[in-house]
């Protein structure tokens, strides 16, 4: 009998030689140590190993779903634990796509905070107008995905603060960065509207130094180190998703904490 | 309506049972390997990393998204089984009681090479033990993996084990203890081919009557 799950029109036989340079290449390296993994053991339980594609669309699949089940859990009005200032590490540990010497410290002095979407004012900010807004400190734990963690202390402008003087639709889905290291990040409105998440201009009472996101950063309490982009020049309110720079690379969207 | 046969045929493994131990074997494969490939990118025991070869997932990314899905296969067919076995009466009438001369009794027979084995319908003092470590050491998982998932919302959790780096280490002695019952889990059964059939078909009959409330369908 035909199995129920095989379609009724056959592939096209041709796609055979379009990948065979791939199929040649896979069976060479791939078969014989891939076979060998306890991975493929896993694999061989019910998902297709002739297509890892296939494998990868179920788990981005699953991913989004996760997106969704932790959108339900979060509570706005929980707070992250935080500690005293005495427990603040100095400096802060650096962290992103490359070494810290290859850092391209911002000036200050000409660096403009733009903005674009659904908020009301789009005037671009500079470094004085964000230091004239009313400013909260936080002592809260950096955790990444990786496993690692520190205790840091924060002091900004609450984005919430922000995005009601800027007049930005709080009722919009996402609020997007773009930063001066291309890498673009985004959070839900849930969390930019969190009391723990800043627009961090101040580490452990100083003013913000080059590796750590001079002149302003984003710090929220309630996502993973990635979600955390450092040297933002431009803010977007907006309702289309918009990605981050791990995310792209396969990384979950949400990474709430 | 069907009548019910007075003497009710009851397998030693049935066919619920079976399911759930097969979803499980494959979720904690998967959890295992996969958290494998995200613990090396931060190691909790300096200089020891996982090779490639062990790891599911192609680099961190892909490890992460195997864990986050592998989770609710785990969990829930856990939190089913656990349910199950307290409602049917499964869990205490295997896995109990386990009096310490037996273990003593059961430990002295295997290291001379006694292991009685003829019966499957009852489990020695050891076994009851290692699978009642298995459950706890999930359970530690189950609860240890949700306050790493979500340390803000369940913070209560993360104090419970005494900080969030202190449940990664938490996380990971579960894993070795899960590991290491795998392995003895695996060997023994491979030892004794008839328990893999049995976990397949069913296993033999039993012959006493039912310990407690009903449900007992195989």
């Amino acid at each position: 009998m035909k199995s129920p799950f095989r379609p009724n029109d056959a592939p096209d036989a041709s796609v055979l030689d379009v990948h065979r340079p791939l199929i040649r290449s896979l069976e060479r390296r791939g078969l014989l140590r891939g076979g060998l993994t306890l991975g493929s053991l896993v694999m061989l339980t019910g998902c297709d190993v002739k297509r890892p594609e296939a494998v990868e669309a179920a788990l981005l699949a699953i991913s989004n779903l996760n997106d969704k089940v932790q959108a339900l859990l979060f509570d706005p009005n929980k707070l992250a634990p935080t500690y005293p200032d005495s427990m603040i590490l100095r400096p802060p540990k650096f962290n992103a796509y490359y070494d810290v010497t290859d850092v391209k410290p911002v000036n200050g002095a000409t660096w403009k905070l733009e903005l674009s979407g659904l908020v009301q004012d789009k005037r671009p900010w500079t470094l004085t107008d964000l230091q004239a807004l009313p400013q909260s400190s936080i002592v809260i734990k950096h955790i990444c995905v990786e496993g690692w963690s520190y205790i840091g202390g924060w002091t900004g402008v609450p984005l919430r603060t922000f995005l009601e003087r800027t007049g930005a639709d709080l009722r919009a889905k996402y609020v997007a960065f773009k930063t001066a290291d291309n890498y673009p990040s985004s959070i839900d409105m849930a969390a930019a509207l969190h009391p723990q998440t800043l627009l961090a201009l101040q580490y452990g009472g100083q003013q913000l130094a080059d590796p750590f996101g001079f002149p302003i950063r984003l710090r929220t309490a309630v996502k993973l180190g990635y979600k955390n982009p450092k040297w933002i020049t431009a803010i977007e309110v907006t309702n289309t998703y918009p990605g981050g720079f791990w995310e792209s690379k396969g990384f979950p969207w949400f990474a709430g904490m | 309506m069907t009548q019910e046969r007075p003497t009710k045929e009851r397998r030693l493994h049935p066919l619920a049972v079976r399911i759930m131990h097969w979803i499980n074997a494959a979720a904690m494969m998967v959890m295992i390997t996969s958290g494998w490939g995200i613990y090396n990118d931060d190691v909790i025991i300096h200089g020891l990393h996982f090779p490639g070869y062990l790891r599911l997932g192609e680099w961190a990314a892909w490890s992460v998204n195997w864990h986050f899905a592998g989770m609710w296969f785990f969990g829930i067919n856990g939190l089913i089984y656990l349910t199950y076995g307290f409602a049917t009466g499964r869990l205490r009438e295997r896995l109990l009681p386990i009096r310490p001369r037996d273990i003593v009794k059961t430990v002295i027979d295997t290291l001379h090479f006694k292991i009685a084995h003829e019966d499957l319908t009852v489990y020695n003092a050891v076994q009851k033990l290692l699978y009642i470590v298995a459950i706890l050491a999930s359970i530690n998982q189950a609860l240890t993996g949700l306050a790493l998932w979500k340390p803000v919302q369940f913070s209560s959790l993360v104090s419970l084990f005494g900080g969030f780096q202190s449940v990664r280490v938490f996380h990971f002695a579960g894993m070795v203890v899960i590991v290491g019952f795998v392995i003895v889990h695996v060997a023994l059964a491979v030892l004794v081919p008839k328990t893999i059939w049995a976990m397949l078909a069913g296993g033999p009959r039993l012959q006493s009557p039912k310990p407690s409330r009903g449900l007992s369908k195989s």
